[in-house]
């Protein structure tokens, strides 16, 4: 949607959109987080509405959106090939942008050992069953892998009243983001094991419990320390492949790892095709997608018109603190970079802050830690639909679950629009905390 | 009272279904028992899919003998229906001279049972016919061929319901009662009464033996592992490569097969165990599998693999004798009516319809076998879309837009296709039935994009609440329920 607004901006007759989905927006839609936007609208929104945004800038610019189209296949000579209800349609174009984003590495992939029961998911697809369709996959919840989406999903999960009994991680440090090792996991006591795997799946038709296992420093099993642990879901969050079957039936350069090999203007080995996002390279926030969507569509325009193009810095792409936050620290959530925080005695103040927005953050949270909590209502009438809602100012964390809690009771209208106020929380403070909806019709 | 069924049949694997469709040329009256939700959930749903050509088995053997006809006759039965088969041929890859020097002997036994075509190569051709292979030489035979097993049963069951025939699913036989020369067979799903009984239970089928008193038989369920691998095989290998067999191993060798959808597997390992249905994947093997087929194949990577299966091989021979012990195919003195099939195992699928012959012509000793005249012996799949050419795609969007929605997007199935697969003959609802039917979540994301999609079909189209989707059947429930 970025390349696309951009695109247009910069002066291309016609831009068009391709969106296989119903609804553009791709991944986002189902991220009903909050945590987007911290650098591009300097605000926390969450998945659905900072796509909202995205499609209206998108459309107001003048860009064609057509959804329910897969496109299977393009060619060298810059034709693309969609399938619809309508039909067959070709599309004749001066310059390709892909963004085709990635998809999960899977069970298969990473061969667990053990049985293949009912139960088993990767965290991608847990997430869209549980936000988009009304679907909650178990009660009782291993996660493998402490991968972002895993992260994110075990504090779903608890919110829905699941419990979360492990996450175990292979590496000695989680692969996630600080800030959602802090604010998803150790917030809601859940255990997460480093070097730990699942070292054996059990169950025959259905999910009865797995094998959780430590690790040594070359990665494997230490014999004795396996011990089980009962769940009905076992949750993996294992990494992502750039998905790139597109590119491939145009035999677009990729590198080992299924990422599109680009130049530094983020040119394909093709010219004139252009690649960005999660399909170049798995990037951990949306805003510097966004940018760098940005970018493609301003170099494909250049590329048309035989401008000199822009050059994209690769420290962008992943530049945000992972794994354990540091103990005795706060983790800073204003903005990505998820400063380590420390009250220094000797000088009275705070430390480690990269600006000033760090202490103020750090003295609240030292005081009354705040969040926002983001969860789903139902939809009246429409059975199994749901809407993704958020508190429209933070809440205290201890408050967290009631809130959760109260919106299970609740239910919205089909017609109601983004933004609009569902529900008014008490805080225990005495505040009026609204509850708003992150996504419409 | 009940009704008495000329005919039941246990076990709906791929000989379970033959025999039915077999018999479904006759007017007699069938009945199909199969514990399962869904036909070849067994072994027939956990093998390599291939064609064999009869050159491993010992000369003389109903093994021999049927596997040899089978292969003869497969093709034309995949084309009246319609099931996916292609004659790839297959290589045997020798490393060394005793491989050469036993390559003859095989060569000479598959002669001796009646193959055609074999013929030894040079390491020239082998790296002609299948180039990533390594090998010194080795041996070509040109009738093995590859096929899709589950559409293999799903179309003769379908073709036998067609045809008259009934299968009840869910049914698990427990207990059978001989009175006055009717079988009662009981089932988790209640009585059903035979004149006559084909026991064609695969790993079970020493156990509804004994039901009848008839105990000399046992199964020594053995294990096979496999990989699956993503799309590959079009660049890398398009027709079967073994190794040459080593003696006694009971099984072929772990070996690399291309799938009739351009997947390719590897495997299978044979391992001994306590368990019948102990499909789960050991490490130690994974990793033995995997280097074995890299010695074949060194271009493969583990990048390559997107899952995992394993099959259970219904052996006679125990673990101290290993190899192969013939198919027991016969009507029981003791029990008269009662007709056992034990030790169904490799080449057992290549060899249905023959096997289905010989069970005909057993019955036949008893009941008048006459011809119904309004058979039909044509079955029609649905349309596969991602393999018609472009013009045939627009008419079929054209005729239902639901053909321009595509809801797997690795194999690029149709939202109609999954319609056609959740609304089947049989009534199987299971994801893995549908999975089977259109083949859909089968490719590298797993499902990953397409089965939440056809989730939601089943709970909004279909009116199935969430809690009661099922991976395979009763006891595979997937999720909890609903959210909120
Ligand atoms: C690893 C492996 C690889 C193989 N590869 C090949 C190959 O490439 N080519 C080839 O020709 N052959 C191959 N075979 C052999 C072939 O798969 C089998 O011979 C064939 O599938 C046997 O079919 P079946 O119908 O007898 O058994 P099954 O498919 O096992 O069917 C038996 C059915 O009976 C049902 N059943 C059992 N007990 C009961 C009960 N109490 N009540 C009701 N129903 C019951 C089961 O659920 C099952 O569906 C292979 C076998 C294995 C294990
Ligand atoms: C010829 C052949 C081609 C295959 N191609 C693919 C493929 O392209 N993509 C893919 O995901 N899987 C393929 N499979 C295997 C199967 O779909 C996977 O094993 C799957 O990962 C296991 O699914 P499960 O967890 O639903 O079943 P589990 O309950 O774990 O059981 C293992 C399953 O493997 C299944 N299986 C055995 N043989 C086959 C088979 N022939 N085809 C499909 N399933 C089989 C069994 O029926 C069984 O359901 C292929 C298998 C074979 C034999
Ligand atoms: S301290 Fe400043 S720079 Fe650091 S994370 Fe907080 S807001 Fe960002």
């Amino acid at each position: 949607m970025a390349a696309a607004y951009a695109a247009k901006k910069s002066g291309a007759e016609t831009v068009i959109l391709l969106e296989r989905d119903r609804h553009a927006g791709g991944i986002l839609n189902q991220c009903i987080h909050d945590g987007f936007g911290l650098i591009r609208y300097q605000e926390a929104l969450s998945g659905p509405e900072y796509a909202d945004r995205a499609v209206a800038e998108a459309e107001n610019m003048g860009v064609e959106v057509l959804t329910s189209r897969h496109v299977v296949k393009m060619s060298a000579d810059r034709k693309v090939t969609a399938y619809c209800s309508e039909g067959i349609e070709e599309y004749a174009a001066k310059t390709i942008i892909l963004a085709t984003g990635c998809r999960e590495r899977t069970r298969g992939n990473i061969s667990i050992p053990g049985s293949r029961p009912a139960g088993v998911f990767t965290a991608g697809v847990a997430q869209n069953l549980m936000n988009l369709h009304n679907v909650m996959i178990g009660r009782r919840i291993v996660i493998l892998g402490s991968g972002d989406i895993g992260l994110i999903m075990a504090r779903r999960l608890t919110l829905e009243g699941a419990k979360v009994l492990a996450i175990a991680e292979i590496m000695p440090e989680p692969t996630g983001l600080a800030r959602n090792v802090s604010q998803c996991v150790y917030e809601f006591g859940i255990p997460l094991y480093v070097r730990t795997t699942v070292s054996k799946i059990i169950g025959k038709r259905k999910l009865e419990a797995v094998e959780l296992s430590d690790l040594d420093d070359s990665g494997n099993v230490v014999p004795g320390s396996e011990r089980r642990v009962e769940c009905d879901a076992l949750v993996l969050s294992v990494g992502l492949i750039p998905e790139n079957e597109v590119a491939q039936t145009a035999n677009i350069r990729l590198l080992s790892n299924n990422a599109v090999d680009t130049d530094q203007y983020l040119q394909t080995s093709i010219r004139g095709v252009f690649s960005c996002g999660n399909c170049r390279r798995v990037m951990d926030l949306a805003d510097y997608v966004s940018e760098q969507g940005e970018m493609a569509g301003r170099n494909a325009v250049r590329f048309i018109k035989g401008d000199p193009m822009e050059i994209w810095d690769e420290e962008k792409s992943n530049c945000m603190k992972k794994g354990f936050p540091e103990s005795d620290t706060i983790t800073c959530t204003v903005c990505p970079n998820g400063c380590q925080i420390k009250w220094d005695e000797d000088s009275q103040s705070y430390m480690g802050n990269g600006c000033r927005r760090g202490t103020v953050f750090a003295e609240q949270e030292r005081t009354d830690p705040k969040r926002n909590v983001t969860t789903t209502v139902v939809v009246k009438g429409e059975r199994q639909s749901l809407r993704p809602v958020r508190t429209k100012t933070p809440v205290s964390r201890d408050e967290v679950l009631q809130v959760a809690e109260k919106l299970r009771g609740i239910s919205i209208l089909p017609s109601s629009k983004i933004g609009e106020t569902v529900f008014t929380y008490q805080s225990k403070a005495g505040e009026d905390i609204s509850v708003i909806t992150t996504a419409g019709k | 009272m009940e009704q008495i069924y000329d005919v039941v049949i246990i076990g709906a694997g791929a000989v379970g279904c033959t025999i039915a469709r077999e018999l479904s040329r006759y007017c007699l009256s069938i009945l199909v028992l199969e514990k399962e939700c869904d036909v070849a959930y067994g072994t027939s749903g956990r093998m390599s899919g291939v064609v064999h050509a009869g050159f491993n088995n010992k000369p003389g053997t109903l093994m021999a003998k049927f596997c040899v006809k089978g292969n003869r006759q497969f093709e034309s039965i995949c084309r009246e229906l319609d099931i996916p088969y292609k004659k790839t041929g297959k290589v045997l890859v020798a490393f060394d001279d005793d491989d050469m020097k036993a390559l003859e002997g095989i060569k000479a036994r598959g002669e001796e049972n009646g193959c055609e075509g074999l013929r030894i190569i040079d390491a020239e051709e082998i790296r002609r016919i299948a180039p990533g292979v390594g090998g010194i030489g080795g041996m070509l035979s040109p009738n093995t061929a590859i096929f899709d097993p589950f559409t293999y049963c799903i179309a003769h069951a379908e073709n036998a319901v067609d045809n008259g025939a009934e299968f009840v699913f869910d049914s698990e036989v427990t207990a059978i009662e001989k009175k006055s020369n009717i079988f009662c067979v009981n089932t988790s799903k209640g009585a059903f009464y035979a004149r006559y009984l084909v026991n064609s239970a695969g790993l079970y089928s020493d156990k509804i033996s004994a039901m009848l008193g008839i105990t000399k038989y046992k199964i020594f369920p053995c294990r096979g592992e496999y990989f699956i691998l993503d799309k590959i095989a079009d660049k890398l290998l398009d027709i079967p490569a073994y190794p040459v067999p080593k003696p006694g191993i009971g099984g072929l060798g772990v070996h690399l097969t291309p799938t009739i959808d351009g997947n390719l597997i590897i495997g299978p390992s044979a391992e001994y165990l306590e368990d019948r249905e102990d499909y789960a994947a050991t490490p130690e093997i994974m990793d033995k599998l995997f280097a074995e087929a890299k010695a074949l194949l060194p271009a493969i990577e583990r990048t390559h693999i997107i899952g995992n299966y394993c099959g259970i091989r219904p052996k006679q021979a125990p673990p101290e004798e290993g190899g192969f012990r013939d198919f027991v195919i016969r009507e029981e003195e003791e029990c008269p009516g009662l007709i056992n099939l034990i030790g169904i195992e490799s080449p057992g699928f290549t060899a249905a319809g023959p096997i289905a012959g010989m069970v005909r012509d057993l019955l036949g000793r008893h009941l008048k076998l006459e011809k119904k005249n309004h058979f039909n012996p044509i079955r029609k799949g649905k349309a596969r879309f991602r393999e018609l050419p472009q013009e045939e795609q627009e008419k079929l969007i054209a005729a239902d837009p639901e053909y321009g929605e595509i809801i797997c997007r690795c194999q690029t199935v149709t939202k109609r296709e999954i319609r056609d697969a959740i609304e089947n003959m049989l009534g199987a609802r299971s994801l893995s039935s549908i999975k089977y039917r259109a083949w859909c979540m089968t490719g590298r994301c797993n499902g990953g994009y397409c089965m939440s999609r056809i989730v939601d079909m089943l709970v909004h189209d279909y009116h199935i609440p969430a809690e009661e989707i099922t991976l395979r059947g009763h006891g595979s429930e997937m999720f909890s329920g609903e959210v909120k």
